[in-house]
């Protein structure tokens, strides 16, 4: 029998776009936890709602989906920079992290999803934009539009995450807090409006990147859920921070998850990600590019 | 107060609440306390994983569910009676418990968190796709016609629920004052320093993996029973984890009587939110008040009552 | 020749790039009184985290004893009877005072091959700790309420609960006035007395020198000096790198 190559090519190719928007989606986390060390769960519901608002902005107004979305990133920024305050209040001036924090983070992502529910109900919704019909064919390979200008996007978030951190002082100070916070505080810069800062842009790419997960494929309120172990994976994968790290790791599991679904069925493909978090967690905690 | 009286004492409780209850002729009752008293041993299970050692288990969901399908796989099998199938369940969760500690207790906290919810992910996705239990489709469970002991079937799962409840919270309790439960305090309260004090941090925190999950299986081994359909949605329901956290924050997390206290109070209110409202609204009610208590009463209200106590005396 | 009780040979130990440890070689005999200085970040803390099994090093060995301890977890480290203090007192917050003194006594002393403690002597031992270091009228209350010094020697207590042949005090005296600094020095040379060999780890320099009979001066890493400690604070190295701030 034939080896399907061009099956297999085809899938890898859509496990690189699948990876490419994967980074997006995760890279709020490798701030937030790889930078900050604050276990947020419930950043993929944020996305979720990223994704949501996308929908009614789309459907409504007839506006791109991932145009609605940078104009909504002023707003997540400041719904970021509250959840930061609350979080630093209650809990990092306590020093009761653990525990609480994690019930906390684990709080929202269910309210979230669950007031999602109410409002919206459980039904799939998708946005109309002008490239999420067409294919573009390159012999037997396959690019479709509603992959390759997420991952596109996705990319450009990357490199302009990498200038925020590695140019600008707000940038370096959000890496300096990680490591330091006494050598910041003498520098006169105050590390809790630092991670502040830094929290707040965590939110805010969730913006861009729930618009282009329902321009990828529709979405419904507990979609949100797989993308935990997604997210958490790559992070931890891609060496906690690490900026190319998330996109190397990124696209490795885009990849093996789908090959995954084309040989075996799309049924399995949850359980490739977390199964990657497990053996990752197990054997080598410190990630592929380990810090 | 020994533990062997505690038991006792427990055990009277429970006659007692089950001799009242053969006086209600509503049988709603007795579906509502149900779920109560399954609520009791969940909380109580995951208690003596995340509030006596610190380790915060996500996938409560994953244990309560492999009661629930291995209850399911052996009844397609070979029907047992309900209390072999509990213990039959908790033996299998507590092996999948020992197990998935065994792969991640090594890991700081926040990531041994982040390992259960994947583990929880992986064994849904396992269940999804094994058609013998009814894969995504779900299976039927017939409830027998007549039930052993007592009159109807609901009365007899309400029955063996007490009996499960009343053996948890006595063995949480007997935990909570023993050596074990020391080490387990010392354990939240400073790992780092509780290695350097000769505790074998790693072998405690097993045996609270494993008996933690082996007390959420047990929770989850007579519900195919219970509820008669039985699909992953339902089995996995993300219900489950979110109360199995709650009920205990709330309570309150150092003690057995916290997650007795949030279960009782959460379950109700649940109870009556579900018949009133909607049960989507009742989640929605928990959630909140899950984050209303972690910020604003850490301890719960065992810890509320505590605070107050104190003041009283002072 | 009287066995070493500690032998660390050549140990290293890096973070990622950082090299925090280099090849650091060091023999403590039963009964000595080691002082340990060096300026921060020279690696002290890193040294005992590195003997006691906290952290492991990435090159040589540490025999305690005439065993290799290499790949021992710290408890069971603390078993075979190395005890240690945190420069940071962690006390266990949720238990009284007694109760933190209680936890070695159970898991360490009880837990040893061959011993079994009886409830009633762990009470006993507790008692006599508590009254060592001057904690006994605090026995019940919570490790918050104790001032700076009281959680200092709740810390050295638990340490000592442990009845150890090696313990370790990292910076047990900082921050603690001249008298209260007495108040411990005195009580580390009762311990020894008693038989423990001590480590001190101190930048108190009157401290160091009324309690080491030898000392060891680490510099970013290194090991610069080891012997009497009179010898050692006229070293040219050693005053240029750590004294003469």
């Amino acid at each position: 029998m034939d080896f399907p190559y061009e099956l297999m090519i085809n899938a890898v190719v859509a496990g690189l776009l699948l990876g490419g928007f994967y980074a997006a989606v995760t890279i709020g986390v490798s701030i937030s936890f790889g930078i900050l060390d604050i276990v947020n769960i419930a950043h993929p519901a944020f996305i979720i709602l990223g994704s949501y608002i996308a929908y009614i902005i789309n459907a409504r107004l007839g506006v791109d989906p991932i145009l609605a979305s940078i104009v909504m990133l002023p707003a997540f920024y400041l719904l970021g920079a509250a959840i930061y305050q609350v979080y630093h209040v209650s809990f990092e001036k306590r020093g009761q992290e653990a525990l609480r924090s994690l019930a906390f983070f684990f709080g929202l992502l269910f309210v979230t999803e669950v007031t999602l529910i109410l409002v919206f109900g459980v039904d799939y919704r998708y946005v109309e934009a002008s490239y999420i019909g067409p294919t573009l064919h390159f012999g037997f390979v396959d690019l479709p539009l509603r992959m390759l200008v997420p991952c596109v996007m996705s990319i450009l978030l990357l490199l302009a995450l990498q200038y925020l951190l590695s140019r600008t002082f707000i940038g370096r100070a959000i890496n300096a807090v990680a490591q330091d916070q006494l050598a910041l505080q003498l520098m006169a810069a105050d590390p809790v409006r630092i991670k502040r800062i830094a929290f707040g842009v965590s939110i805010a790419t969730t913006a861009l990147a729930g618009a282009l997960l329902i321009v990828i494929q529709p979405v419904e309120p507990s979609v949100g859920r797989d993308y935990i172990g997604r997210v958490f994976a790559i992070c931890v994968l891609g060496g906690l921070g690490s900026l190319p790290g998330t996109m190397i790791a990124a696209i490795l599991l885009g990849i093996v998850e789908s090959l995954t679904s084309t040989f075996y069925g799309p049924s399995w493909a949850p359980a490739v990600a977390f199964g990657f978090l497990l053996l990752t967690l197990a054997f080598r905690p410190a990630g592929l590019l380990g810090r | 107060m020994r533990s062997s009286t505690f038991f006792l004492c427990a055990a009277a409780v429970a006659a007692a609440v089950f001799g009242l209850s053969r006086l209600i002729e509503y049988e709603y009752f007795f579906f509502a306390g149900y779920v109560v008293l399954q609520y009791i041993v969940l909380a109580t299970g995951w208690n003596i994983l995340g509030g006596y050692t610190g380790y915060v288990n996500f996938g409560s969901a994953a244990f309560f569910a492999i009661g629930a399908y291995a209850s399911v796989a052996i009844h397609k099998t070979f029907p047992l009676p309900i209390p072999v199938l509990i213990v039959i369940g908790g033996l299998i969760s507590g092996l999948v418990g020992l197990g998935m500690g065994y792969l991640t207790l090594r890991l700081r906290g926040a990531f041994f968190a982040i390992a259960t919810l994947a583990l929880a992910v992986v064994v849904q996705t396992l269940v999804t796709n094994w058609d013998f239990v009814g894969g995504s489709r779900g299976a039927y469970i017939l409830r027998p016609a007549s039930a052993p002991l007592v009159g109807s079937y609901i009365e007899y799962l309400f029955l063996v629920m007490l009996v499960l409840a009343t053996i948890a919270v006595s063995t949480a309790r007997a935990i909570e004052r023993s050596r074990l439960g020391y080490g387990f305090a010392t354990i939240r309260d400073d790992e780092l320093a509780a290695e350097a004090s000769g505790v074998p941090t790693l072998r405690l925190k097993l045996i609270a993996t494993t008996l933690s999950g082996a007390f959420m299986g047990m929770a989850g081994a007579p519900l195919p029973y219970y509820v008669t359909y039985l699909d992953p949605a339902s089995g996995f329901s993300l219900t489950y984890a979110v109360n199995s956290i709650a009920m205990p924050l709330v309570g309150g997390t150092t003690t057995w009587i916290g997650p007795l206290v949030g279960a009782v109070l959460l379950g109700t209110i649940q109870q009556i939110a579900t018949v009133t409202i909607s049960s989507a609204v009742n989640l929605l009610i928990v959630g909140l008040i899950l984050i209303a208590f972690v910020i604003v009463a850490p301890n719960g209200l065992v810890g509320l009552v505590e605070g107050w106590l104190r003041k009283r005396v002072m | 020749m009287a066995q070493k009780l500690l032998e660390v040979g050549d140990l290293t130990k890096r973070f990622g790039g950082f090299v925090a440890l280099e090849n650091i070689s060091l023999e403590v005999a039963p009964g000595d009184r080691l002082g340990l200085i060096g300026p921060n970040g020279s690696g002290k803390s890193t040294l005992v985290n590195c003997i006691c099994g906290t952290l492991r090093n990435d090159g040589g060995t540490v025999r305690f004893d005439g065993a290799p301890v290499n790949g021992l977890r710290t408890h069971q480290r603390t078993r075979l009877g190395m005890a240690r203090s945190f420069q940071l007192p962690r006390p266990f917050a949720s238990m009284s005072v007694a109760d933190n003194l209680r936890i070695p006594l159970i898991y360490t002393v009880g837990a040893r091959a061959g011993a079994h403690l009886s409830a009633s002597e762990v009470e006993d031992r507790c008692g006599d700790l508590l009254k060592l270091v001057g904690l006994d009228d605090k026995a019940r209350q919570w490790p918050r309420d104790l001032t700076q010094v009281e959680m200092r020697k709740l810390e050295l207590a638990r340490a000592m609960a442990a009845e150890p042949k090696l313990l370790m005090a990292d910076e047990a005296m900082a921050g603690l006035s001249p008298s209260e600094v007495a108040d411990i020095v005195s009580l580390l040379i009762r311990l020894n007395e008693r038989g423990v060999t001590i480590i001190l780890i101190e930048h108190i320099m009157s401290a160091v020198m009324r309690f080491s009979q030898r000392l060891v001066v680490l510099v970013s890493g290194r090991k610069i000096a080891d012997g009497a400690p009179q010898d050692v604070i006229q070293d040219p190295d050693v005053v240029r790198a750590y004294l003469g701030q």
